[in-house]
């Protein structure tokens, strides 16, 4: 046994699971949504393929709102592996003026980024989606299947899964109805940076601290990435030294003030560090059951 | 990290209000597991939803669907994770109501150690007992008993000790069963508190055994697989042109086999044993023998690979191998069957029959299934065996399962792996049941099948039916025939392949030169009775309506057919009934003189002594009686 068998375990289940779903769909797409742990879940897709090119494509919803640096790593990621990019952004809402500083999160999250992807789902005629979702992540999740049934609707009903057995996932499923497939579920936030580290996987350099402008809002820093976001009179963003642990909309993506400048810097950070990955995540707290009724409606 | 005890995952399960929730909530807490932010929040959920009284109410951890917090119980399995120095645990925390049992059983299929709760002060219930059952029939031979609520308990010996009598109690009747556990201890807890689960606790100085870590840390943590014979399910095919842009970067050419211009390789996961490269290796279900040429994991390539890897296979020469077959060690291979003694617990909310068609699926790939036999049902409290015509929701039973094609397999208390399957059903795509594989009923040979004859039961289970002969006697004008046409009807109204044999297809053709002495009947009964074999070979029910007067024909009959598939159905209409119908104006004839050796006029009618069933026609109409019939093929899981 080598100092490292449980991650290698969790790597091989992983593999397991993205063969199994690719292999069973018609219309297979892995949701990217640039953060660490769709580097990670495209990491394993390519080891689940070697050396074939992944036979799928990657989907990105663009709320318009993220990161300017995480889309230049999205695109130069795809260029590099030379994988099929699809992105989609909801221009009914862009037209009308829908932004997370106008409309508040929830509303904003609804239009922009659920009713984005089940209308990208849709276009692409999808029937089995690979996301990059843990159950560690949050309670809801922590209750949600590997190969989690989606009706034609895109909606999760949480009381009536599918019983899940052994490796023999049930995967029969009428037209437009489909899977959300999880294959990183059994993953912890410490296990997708030490396997990061492990296998050199490269991410968005927005998870290692560096001085950032940030502003307070409501007692976390949001980074100010343009001149979008919108300031008090007078109110000029202060340089910290900040990293993030997850990654989203700007506006609603809270930065954590850290030291950790590499890989090993952020798990030895995580080794002792004493709120979750979620709590900068502004978009699960407003309101309660949050997420459940998100992942209802179709959201990841 | 110093973690190298690999990952354990481990179930906690037991009756309702037993306290999982709060046991694991507790256990993550004192292993530094809640994030500040997640006890902030509990604490403010503790004092508005918790059952605790104003003190933390782990359980709200792990109920995490709004339905769960609202009604206080547990639908469905959350899934927690933490870790140790010495150890990854993966714990499945499952819904005590027997109503979500087959969540309870998902769990219980991914893990390999169990959490027993009870409540000190209630005992084994029920519920516990079955909770038990199903993780040693899902092959869970590591158990830890926790009497919980010792504080409620009073923290008494004597409370402890008497649940501990009740658990070994329980561990005797699984062996008895046929599962017996490897590793069972019980240990005295309160979970609220958190006595016993890490520390020992001081309120209970009189017990000195094992806490609830020390035994997550102590317990074996996997089934040894790499010990087991060699199997390898091909999940997908590897192919990619060599050309620069179709591939990954880093691929050197030639390492690969496959056609001209094509690499080609199985991608899938060693489900047990071990293989490295040049080992002999056979392809089910062709049986082609070759080698194993190499190893990839990932882009690296191996030497050698152990039971849990996802790796890709290069065999030696050109093969069609396909998604569903299975590499397994040339030394010890599978079986190969088609019909199959088996275990299920049923998960539908529709009841099963036998007769009905599912679909299987298990590792090697997909089969239509009809269950042709109900074996009977196991009382989830006494662990008996009880009679059965059906299996209901929760239901935990055993029977016959009949698979359209042969498929590898091992018998499930060797290889998990490959022993367990699911049936679905075909129109709501639900899963209706979860099963292992005990044993074959009928080996079809160990390779090779193409050289195999094709059996009578395989014919039948393509079919998804069991054959039968459903034989008609009586006196001419009973109704034989009517009833005859009326039956088989319903029966391809359900889907059944069926063929009648009357007079009329059988005296013009086959028997026409046959006429009505003594010893052209008994040659006509004969015949009928051959070409009746013929057809329950090819998997049919048989309808047949011949007056057939002779006792000795039809028990020559009964003789030649297999065991349990021929009904002798007495047809019982009086003599002056029948004569009164003469629908063909037979009798008239027969009383005239015209028709010799008539049944009833001149010649006899031997009633049955002991027939399966008696129709009485003056009380019953045609279709009534064809009705009985069916009632009745269904109680002798004929249909």
């Amino acid at each position: 046994m080598t100092a490292d068998s449980a991650l290698s375990q969790l790597e091989h289940e992983s593999i397991r699971i993205i063969r199994e779903a690719i292999a069973e769909a018609e219309r297979p797409v892995m949701l990217y949504s640039i953060g660490k742990d769709s580097s990670v879940m495209l990491h394993l897709t390519l080891k689940a393929f070697y050396p074939m090119k992944p036979p799928l494509p990657l989907l990105h919803v663009d709320t318009t709102w993220k990161f300017r640096e995480m889309i230049s790593f999205r695109d130069a990621t795809a260029a590099r592996l030379g994988m099929e990019l699809i992105t989609y952004t909801n221009q009914e809402g862009v037209r009308q003026g829908v932004t997370p500083f106008t409309h508040g999160s929830r509303a904003y999250t609804d239009i922009m980024k659920t009713d984005a992807l089940r209308t990208a789902l849709d276009a692409g005629g999808f029937d089995m989606i690979l996301g990059g979702a843990r159950r560690d992540e949050e309670k809801s999740r922590a209750k949600e299947r590997v190969f989690s049934f989606r009706d034609a609707g895109h909606h999760w009903e949480p009381r009536t899964q599918r019983p899940e057995l052994w490796s023999i996932p049930n995967l029969a499923s009428n037209r437009g109805e489909s899977f959300r497939v999880f294959p990183l579920s059994d993953w912890t936030e410490l296990d997708v940076w030490r396997y990061i580290a492990r296998e050199r996987i490269q991410v968005v350099p927005l998870y290692f601290a560096a001085r950032r402008p940030v502003v307070e809002r409501s007692g976390q820093w949001i980074m100010v990435d343009d001149n979008r976001m919108p300031l008090a009179p007078g109110e000029a963003p202060q340089m910290r030294l900040v990293r993030f642990r997850t990654l989203g909309c700007y506006p609603l993506s809270a930065a954590v003030e850290s030291r950790a400048a590499t890989v090993r810097g952020i798990v030895r950070e995580l080794e002792s560090v004493r709120d979750s990955e979620r709590a900068g995540r502004l978009i699960d707290f407003d309101q309660a059951g949050s997420m459940e009724k998100k992942k209802r409606e179709g959201y990841f | 990290m110093t973690n190298d005890g690999g990952i354990l995952r481990f179930l906690a399960c037991g009756s309702v209000d037993d306290g999982k929730s709060t046991l694991i909530g507790h256990l993550l807490h004192l292993t530094g597991h809640l994030y500040d932010d997640q006890v902030r929040i509990l604490e403010q959920e503790s004092s508005r939803l918790g059952g605790a009284g104003g003190a933390i109410d782990y359980s709200l951890i792990l109920d995490g669907l709004s339905a769960e917090r609202e009604q206080g119980i547990t639908i469905d399995v959350a899934y927690r994770y933490f870790s140790t120095s010495r150890r990854h645990f993966i714990v499945a925390d499952t819904p005590g109501h027997e109503r979500y049992t087959r969540n309870m059983a998902t769990a219980a299929s991914q893990c390999s150690a169990a959490l027993i709760l009870l409540d000190a002060s209630r005992g084994v219930l029920p519920q516990t007992r079955r909770h038990a059952l199903i993780c040693a029939l899902m092959g869970i031979r590591r158990l830890l008993f926790i009497t919980n609520k010792m504080d409620v308990a009073g923290w008494r010996e004597g409370t402890f000790r008497e649940a501990q009598a009740q658990c070994s109690r329980l561990a005797a009747d699984l062996e008895s069963f046929g599962v017996p556990p490897a590793q069972f201890e019980v240990v005295p807890v309160s979970a609220v508190s958190g006595d016993n689960l890490v520390a020992h606790s001081e309120k209970m100085p009189w017990y000195r055994g094992t806490t609830v870590m020390q035994w997550l840390h102590a317990v074996g943590s996997g089934e040894e697989m790499e010990s087991s014979p060699m199997r390898f399910p091909v999940q997908y095919v590897l192919k990619a042109a060599r050309s620069e842009d179709a591939r990954q970067s880093g691929v050197e050419d030639g390492q690969w086999r496959g056609g001209a211009g094509t690499l080609r390789a199985y991608a899938g996961t060693v489900v047990s044993g071990t293989l490295k490269r040049r080992d002999p290796v056979v392809v089910l279900p062709s049986g082609l023998k070759t080698r194993v040429a190499e190893i990839w994991c990932g882009e690296r390539r191996v030497r050698d690979a152990t039971a849990g890897m996802a790796v890709a296979l290069g065999l030696e020469g050109d093969h069609d191998v396909v998604r569903g077959d299975m590499i397994v060690a040339g030394e010890k291979q599978p079986e190969l069957a088609q019909l199959f003694k088996v275990r299920l617990v049923w998960m539908d909310e529709q009841p099963m029959y036998a007769g009905r068609r599912y679909l299987f699926k298990g590792l090697s790939g997909t089969a239509t299934a009809g269950i042709t036999r109900i074996r009977g049902r196991i009382a989830p409290d006494s662990f008996r065996r009880l009679a059965a015509d059906r299996f209901s929701l929760n239901d935990i039973g055993e029977a016959e399962l009949a698979l359209s094609r042969t498929i590898p397999f091992d018998p499930y208390r060797e290889i998990r792996e490959t022993g367990g399957f699911i049936l679905t059903d075909r129109l709501t795509n639900a899963t209706v049941a979860c099963g292992m594989i005990l044993h074959a009923l009928r080996r079809a040979g160990t390779v090779r099948r193409q050289f195999e004859e094709v059996s009578p039961l395989e014919r039948a289970a393509v079919k998804g039916q069991r054959p039968s002969v459903i034989w008609l006697t009586g006196l001419s004008g009973a109704g034989k025939s009517t009833i005859a046409n009326c039956l088989e009807r319903k029966l391809i109204a359900q889907g059944r392949h069926t063929m009648l044999l009357d007079g009329d297809n059988i005296r013009r053709g086959l028997n026409r030169d046959l006429g009505f002495t003594e010893a052209d009947r008994i040659e006509n009964i004969r015949r009928i009775g051959e070409v009746t074999k013929l057809l329950t070979e090819a998997g049919l029910m048989v309808i047949t309506a011949f007056i057939s007067p002779y006792r000795a024909d039809r028990d020559l009959v009964r003789d030649i057919l297999p065991q349990d598939g021929f009904l002798e159905i007495f047809v019982d209409t009086p003599l002056e009934e029948c004569e009164r119908r003469d629908p063909k104006g037979l009798y008239r004839r027969a009383r005239r003189g015209e028709i010799p050796n008539f049944t009833g006029i001149d010649a006899p009618y031997e009633p049955p002594a002991a027939p399966e069933l008696r129709l009485d026609t003056m009380a019953h109409t045609a279709g009534e009686c064809a009705d009985t019939i069916v009632r009745f093929l269904l109680k002798q899981n004929l249909l």
